[in-house]
């Protein structure tokens, strides 16, 4: 059995948050791509308000404006030239995003947050490679992104199912990212961090590399997947967990069960062909690896508090 | 997308991929004159983008002349997992000296191409032991790699050069119009050894659809299918009665899946994306209203992303336009769920607080 090659040396919180010797501890340098659009703009507001560093966005044509007093630039080269940012979340439209990205890579970025749905397979799967050159992650595409609760957020996620704590959420799914932090949060088990996979056949941080991101640290105490149909990322996940003896506590839920075959289920990667993908077989993987899972996002929470326990 | 056989073999013959002789057919008229020119026996074969249609009698042998009018008939009322077909392909019967099987897919947790051969053509692939799977780019996949393959399918020198080339223009297709999958089950080994693809499964990739505006002719959506399109909805129907709407792929997943659970059963899955305005409510109800077999609409919104007011608004709005008549069960949570309950007092809509009590309701109601 072979995996993705292991890189624990991508530290996603180095990235995110910093060291608390950094004098920007907390408040790391973010620009967004496609700041001045509708969908863009709303949510770098929000974004804002949440206690992320928005510092420049980037729309060609628009430099010398600003919004919301973070100012607008041409280009990514001179947003990042100004800002000394290495996160960039992108909001562009799918047909736009491989060239986007690749900017945004070629000047230094380090973590690109891919919110679009819709991105074509094949700029995926480009992007990915030119980030796997440039020693750069991409969350997504089609993700909800990522938040440190209470302290920042790149991505559209809502503030309200989010709270500090010491669980981590990796979802395929958005709306369940938030259903199932919101259940965690009222059952007291706040998080570390929650970062959307993304809804995509092709996914730039999978749920192995994600997995190996928080393996080793010490202020992570559980792991909470939400799965669904379509490929076999929790099935190659659960080899993984056997295989490297994962050593937390990790509790899943698997969406679509009842999803009827060779029918694509809202997001371009929920679809079963054949057994690859099916609900069945990603049941039976995590059954071997002691991974329990919830019948209902809303049982996540008991199921945790009985992994704890053990 | 997944085309059609017909459709997938103009793909092939458009990058030399070599097909059988064949005649696309929508009347018993063009079936004659069709079944003349390949000359009897021909095969008759169901446009379907359903699988397993050998097995489900949807391919036919015909004979003679005498036996083409019933077959036809019979291919075309015949209905495999729910889909009649609109056209059927008869093609001629080649001669063969042997069957391979061929496919190229995008493995999704390697995110590369993998290429699987086998020298057992002609059956289901999950059943054959003795394949071939490597792992390719399609942006250089090399003649060494296809070669390779060929020689580990101890492939005699003729084929084997026959077998390189064929796949080497298989990887060019799928590299330009951006295929998900393309499958070749069997591939005919001609008494030239040359190769000749007896049927094809192709899927691209919706998401590059707007790059290949040469392929939209082969779109078949559903008129229903194509008004929640426009609308930037996702919408799969099913065969139940219950409606489920929702704000998020896997929120409506999951829905279905407890609604499943508690003994109903969906009649379509509709996912309007993350903003939940009043016409987006409101433009999902028109959808569903025309579907004929709905007896409850169940909503199931996330509360910190949507206003519930303007959920029960759009509700209300359905019933006094009388786009809806069924009863709405919906779970809406959140700061004005007191507030959404009073604009729909009085009409057929339930609201509820949790998922679960909103689905105990709709289930002892409905089934």
């Amino acid at each position: 059995m072979e995996f993705d090659k292991m890189d624990n040396e991508f530290d996603i919180f180095d990235i995110l948050i910093g060291k608390e010797t950094d004098e920007d501890y907390r408040k790391k340098p973010v620009i967004i791509q496609g700041m001045t659009g509708s969908y863009g703009s709303t949510h770098t507001r929000l974004m804002k308000a949440y206690g992320s560093n928005i510092v420049a966005g980037v729309t060609p044509g628009k430099e010398g404006q600003s919004f919301e007093g973070i100012p607008v630039y041409n280009s990514i080269a001179k947003a990042v030239e100004v800002s000394g940012a290495k996160i960039s979340g992108v909001f562009v439209p799918a047909p736009f995003f491989l060239d986007a990205a690749k900017d945004a890579l070629d000047n230094g970025i380090k973590l690109l947050v891919a919110i679009p749905e819709h991105v074509p397979i094949k700029d995926s799967m480009k992007v990915l490679e030119y980030a796997q050159r440039q020693g750069a992650k991409m969350i997504g595409p089609n993700t909800p992104g990522v938040i440190v609760p209470e302290t920042m957020k790149v991505g559209i996620m809502p503030a309200q199912p989010f709270k500090a704590g010491n669980t981590i959420v990796f979802s395929r799914s958005g709306t369940l990212m938030y259903e199932v932090s919101y259940n965690l949060t009222r059952a007291g088990y706040g998080q570390r961090l929650c970062l959307g996979i993304g809804g995509d056949p092709i996914n730039g941080t999978n749920l192995i590399e994600a997995f190996d991101m928080v393996r080793n640290r010490h202020d992570v105490e559980s792991i909470v997947i939400v799965g669904e149909i379509g490929g076999d990322s929790e099935e190659q996940l659960a080899d993984y967990l056997i295989k490297t003896k994962f050593p937390k506590p990790v509790v899943a839920y698997i969406a679509g069960r009842s999803a009827p075959k060779e029918k694509r289920m809202g997001h371009a990667g929920a679809i079963i062909y054949g057994n690859y993908g099916s609900a069945e077989s990603k049941l039976a993987k995590f059954a071997k690896a002691d991974v329990p899972v919830a019948k209902r996002p809303q049982e996540i929470s008991e199921l945790l508090a009985l992994k704890l326990k053990k | 997308m997944k085309l059609l056989e017909y459709q997938g073999k103009e793909l092939f013959n458009e990058y030399g991929i070599r097909i059988p002789r064949a005649h696309l057919v929508s009347d018993i008229e063009q079936a004659k004159q069709a079944a003349e020119k390949l000359g009897y026996p021909c095969i008759l074969k169901s446009q379907l983008s359903v699988g397993g249609r050998g097995k489900a009698g949807a391919i036919l042998k015909c004979n003679t002349e005498s036996e083409l009018g019933p077959i036809y008939n019979e291919l075309m009322n015949k209905e495999v997992k729910g889909e009649l077909p609109t056209h059927i392909l008869i093609e001629e019967i080649v001669d063969m000296g042997g069957e391979l099987y061929l496919s190229l897919f995008l493995n999704r947790s390697k995110r590369r191409y993998s290429l699987i051969a086998s020298a057992e053509g002609g059956v289901e692939i999950e059943n054959v032991e003795n394949k071939i799977i490597i792992d390719v780019s399609v942006d250089q996949l090399s003649a060494d790699i296809a070669e390779d393959v060929a020689h580990k399918l101890k492939l005699g020198a003729k084929t084997k050069a026959s077998f390189t080339e064929f796949t080497m223009k298989l990887s060019k297709l799928v590299r330009e119009k951006e295929v998900e999958l393309a499958e070749i089950n069997p591939v005919g080994i001609l008494d030239d050894d040359s190769l000749i693809a007896l049927d094809s499964k192709i899927i691209i990739d919706d998401n590059a659809m707007f790059r290949h505006l040469e392929l939209k002719k082969y779109e078949h959506i559903s008129e229903l299918e194509a008004q929640a399109k426009k609308n930037g909805f996702s919408l799969v129907e099913l065969d139940g009665n219950i409606a489920i709407i929702g704000n998020g792929a896997g929120l409506v997943m999951s829905t279905l899946d407890m609604v499943s659970d508690a003994g109903g059963k969906a009649g379509s899955f509709l996912d309007f994306g993350g903003s939940a305005t009043t016409e987006t409510i409101y433009e999902s109800l028109k959808v569903i209203s025309k579907i004929n077999r709905i007896d409850a609409i169940f909503v199931n919104l996330f509360g910190g992303i949507v206003k519930t007011n303007l959920v029960a608004q759009a509700i209300l709005n359905a019933y006094n336009s009388n786009l809806i008549c069924v009863p709405v069960f919906a779970r809406i949570s959140g700061a004005e769920s007191e507030k959404a309950k009073d604009i729909l007092k009085g009409t057929q809509a339930k609201l509820y607080d949790t998922v679960e009590e909103a689905i105990d309701a709709m289930v002892k109601e409905v089934s």
